[in-house]
């Protein structure tokens, strides 16, 4: 459903951060990306719905080029690929609904934005969706009211809204603490799992892509060094993606 | 060494600064010169008699006023002594007030002691010398003790002599009745309501054309904005036909209204009519869901539709309220500022309908056209694009500069449509050739950083003009009045305001908005539900605090004839009507004051 195809991303005056990197994601796959801080995991994620404009290769999704695609077809891109976010970006002034809300903009007319208003069926949805991530009694207070693990589900919550194909998860734990972090992987987990959504996660701890991912694919300085199934990282392996020095933890 | 090496170091340090010292020294001692330092007239005794007298008119601002009675205690006089016998002073045994005095006559230059008793307590009042033909001539300002009494020396003042009693006489005044506000009092009070609501008018204008502004004047919201040279001199193609094209339909509509415009009740039943039609069609158009793109044809009626029906609303409606306000002011009488209300703003709609409409199919043929523009950048080969660039950039380099020609001409007269159009146009169509060649057939041009870049210009330009400046302009513009002063610092507000919020755009959290960007939401979605929630507390904040400016400026506004209650204060200090002044003075710290306070309330509740 999604190919990369020998995607590059050089930033204005930076080293290439993504380069050359090519890779298939399947249907309902949940598929880790791994690899150090400025690998460039964030950027191949936002290269993907061009949060970030890749400066070479392809992106075909669903048989169609996501990198040539105009501002309309983007908008139907877009909103069948849902994302989560490290530090999960929640607007805080907004009430959680309106935050989960927002998940439905791809879908509503833009002239519908002036008058704030969203169909009964898109307030249902919404309402349910936060139920079914379990914080259906906080609906209408403040999302920066609510603790971190909350606000990811929120978040979680947010991009179900947009009856995704797939999930881009960018880092969804690495601010939350461990107990948070399994609660939150496993509401991705159920979503991959009951829903067929296909999950690509980055991640940092290696324990976590073992106990969730069913592949894996590695970035060292934006080169892809690893493809395959979380189990095929042996120490070997570890030192080629993470460098020599590196040592294993959790 | 090391040592050596750290003395050298301290040495020159101090050294520096020494010259530093010596530097600023020199620096104050010039601007002593320079703005005419002269702490000895500050104790200059004449300068001081004023400054005390100036004070002291200030410390008694005049807003009470009573009615007041005359007292008048004469004794005669007699200048010179009349021969024979020397007049004996009148009897003075009475509780009433009187005055004594140690002669009854005497030559101009001497010296009489006047005494008074049974004055009121404290009383002040002139001590005259009254000629025989009336004429007054102070001698003293007496002051009354605690026991009503007083005693001065005067000086018999050099008077005609004559024959008959002329007479020494103390005039004391006494307040009866309750006080009563002074004329002053009313019209400093007419004028600080009238200065409220020119800051209340200004604050709102500005603010409402200041947040759209700003949006545009936010570099992180407009960077990202970048679109193929095509389609940028397409676009601006676009504009120019269409805003000619909607100057063209108002002047035949206005021809077809005319005779709509004699009849109240035909643009009431045209304004209805019109606005059901346009709900209709937006109802029709606009779906909340917008998961299937509509049509072709149905996107074209319904733009159609809401144009057509939109026009003729704006116009009807703007003609049948302008109608109803004038005919309703005279029947309402005390409450006709309320039709005068409607009458403007038909009126205003009246007067901007033009202007929208150009504006209209400047930005549709525009976007029509950017959007053909960036169809044939994506899809024809780059020879051909640049071909196509080549063409469409000289002909909107041209335009663009014909215009500012057209411009020059208004301004400078020359006349001559060699240098005001054709060398203009030449020249910018050159650049134009120049731009379409050098730059690389399908690269995206930073059009949002170039309108952003324009935007801030025009802002700071504005910016650095004085209200007061602009005061003087709007004067000549629409005549001396608070009109003239709202106009004034609802433009300087609009320059301030728009900087101040386009800096808190750009220093909300980028999060959010890439959110929202990522779950398919266009520009305008995501100002509305990722920018504008972030930025409403820095908003209502910098609208408090300019509505707080916004008064003070409108009570200065007055002085180059913007209304307001300067108009007041400037016409007082050039009479030099201190009291009267500083009554105003009172008006406006009071009012300074408890803006201060409302909007320090205000802004605490909401952010």
């Amino acid at each position: 459903m999604l190919e990369i195809k020998n995607l590059s991303k050089k930033y204005e005056g930076g080293p290439l951060a993504l380069d050359d990197v090519s890779f298939e994601v399947k249907q309902g796959e949940f598929l880790a990306v791994i690899g150090l801080s400025g690998s460039g995991k964030s950027t191949l994620l936002r290269c993907i719905n061009r949060l970030i404009e890749p400066t070479g290769g392809d992106i075909i999704w669903n048989g169609m080029n996501v990198t040539n695609a105009s501002d309309d077809e983007l908008r139907t891109v877009r909103r069948k690929i849902g994302m989560v976010f490290q530090h999960f970006n929640l607007v805080s002034r907004s009430s959680v609904l309106t935050n989960v809300l927002s998940g439905r903009l791809g879908y509503t007319n833009p002239a519908m934005a002036f008058f704030n208003k969203f169909s009964k069926s898109d307030i249902d949805n919404a309402h349910k969706e936060l139920e079914r991530v379990g914080i259906a009694e906080k609906a209408h207070q403040r999302a920066d009211e609510l603790s971190g693990g909350q606000q990811q589900r929120v978040g979680i919550a947010r991009a179900m809204m947009q009856n995704p194909a797939i999930i881009l998860a960018d880092e969804p734990v690495a601010s939350l603490d461990p107990v948070l972090a399994h609660s939150i992987m496993q509401h991705l987990e159920k979503i991959n799992k009951e829903q067929g959504v296909t999950i690509l996660c980055s991640l940092h701890f290696l324990d976590l892509v073992h106990k969730y991912a069913d592949r894996a694919i590695a970035l060292n300085d934006g080169k892809m060094m690893f493809d395959g199934s979380p189990a095929e990282i042996d120490d070997a392996k570890f030192r080629e993606i993470y460098g020599k020095d590196a040592e294993r933890v959790g | 060494m090391e040592n050596n090496n750290n003395n050298n170091k301290s040495l020159k340090k101090s050294i520096s600064k020494g010259i530093l010292v010596v530097l600023g020294l020199i620096i104050f001692a010039y601007a002593f010169q320079v703005t005419a330092v002269d702490f000895g007239t500050t104790r200059d005794e004449v300068r001081m008699t004023s400054l005390t007298r100036v004070l002291r008119a200030l410390a008694h601002p005049d807003l009470v006023e009573y009615e007041t009675a005359e007292l008048d205690v004469d004794i005669p006089f007699y200048l010179p002594c009349p021969d024979g016998e020397t007049p004996s002073l009148p009897d003075n045994a009475s509780s009433e007030p009187y005055i004594t005095a140690s002669a009854i006559c005497g030559a101009a230059g001497e010296t009489v002691t006047v005494e008074g008793y049974n004055f009121p307590a404290y009383v002040q009042g002139p001590l005259n010398f009254i000629t025989a033909s009336g004429v007054k001539k102070q001698l003293e300002k007496f002051q009354a003790d605690e026991n009503g009494y007083f005693i001065y020396e005067v000086e018999v003042p050099n008077r005609q002599p004559v024959a008959e009693a002329q007479a020494i006489r103390a005039t004391v005044r006494t307040n009866i009745g309750a006080p009563m506000w002074s004329d002053n009092a009313i019209a400093t009070w007419d004028k600080i309501i009238e200065t409220i609501f020119i800051a209340l008018l200004a604050t709102t204008i500005g603010t409402l054309i200041a947040i759209p502004t700003s949006f545009i004047a936010a570099r992180n919201l407009m960077v990202e904005n970048t679109s193929p040279l095509t389609s940028v001199a397409f676009s601006i193609i676009g504009w120019l036909i269409g805003m000619w094209i909607g100057s063209q339909i108002t002047k035949w509509l206005l021809v077809l209204f005319t005779p709509i415009n004699e009849s109240l009740l035909f643009s009431l039943v045209g304004a209805i009519l019109s606005f059901g039609l346009l709900y209709a069609v937006l109802r029709w158009s606009i779906t909340a869901d917008d998961s299937e793109a509509p049509s072709l044809g149905k996107r074209i009626a319904s733009i159609t539709g809401t144009a057509l029906s939109g026009i003729a609303f704006l116009i009807l409606f703007g003609i049948s309220f302008r109608a109803i306000g004038a005919a309703l002011i005279e029947p309402l009488g005390a409450l006709g500022f309320l039709p005068n209300f409607m009458f403007q703003v038909g009126e205003i709609i009246v007067m901007l309908t033009p202007g929208i409409i150009a504006i209209f199919f400047g930005a549709f043929v525009g976007s029509m056209l950017s959007k053909i523009g960036q169809r044939i950048s994506d899809n024809m080969p780059a020879a051909q694009v640049k071909l196509v660039n080549i063409v469409a950039a000289s002909l909107a380099g041209a335009a663009i500069f014909a215009i500012f020609g057209a411009g020059v001409e208004w301004f400078y007269q020359i006349g001559n449509p060699v240098k005001t159009f054709y060398i203009p146009g030449a020249v910018g169509g050159s650049l134009g050739l120049l731009l379409a060649l050098t730059t690389t057939a399908k690269k995206a041009m930073p059009t949002g950083l170039i309108i952003y870049t324009i935007t801030r210009t025009i802002l700071n330009g504005t910016r650095s003009v004085e209200p007061l400046v602009m005061a003087i302009i709007a004067v000549i513009w629409v005549g001396i009045g608070p009109f003239a002063g709202s106009l004034a610092l609802a433009l300087h507000t609009v320059a301030a305001l728009a900087k101040l919020y386009s800096e808190q755009v750009e220093s909300i959290s980028a999060g959010p908005i890439e959110a929202v960007q990522a779950t398919g939401a266009n520009q305008i979605q995501t100002i509305i539900y990722a920018v504008v929630p972030q930025i409403i507390p820095p908003y209502i904040s910098f609208t408090m605090y300019r509505w707080d400016i916004n008064v003070r400026m409108s009570t200065i506004i007055g002085f180059v004839g913007g209304g307001g209650i300067g108009f007041l204060l400037s016409q007082n200090i050039n009479l030099l009507d201190y009291r009267a002044a500083s009554a105003q003075m009172l008006a406006i710290a009071v009012v300074v004051a408890s803006m201060d306070y409302i909007s320090s309330v205000i802004r605490e509740k909401f952010v």
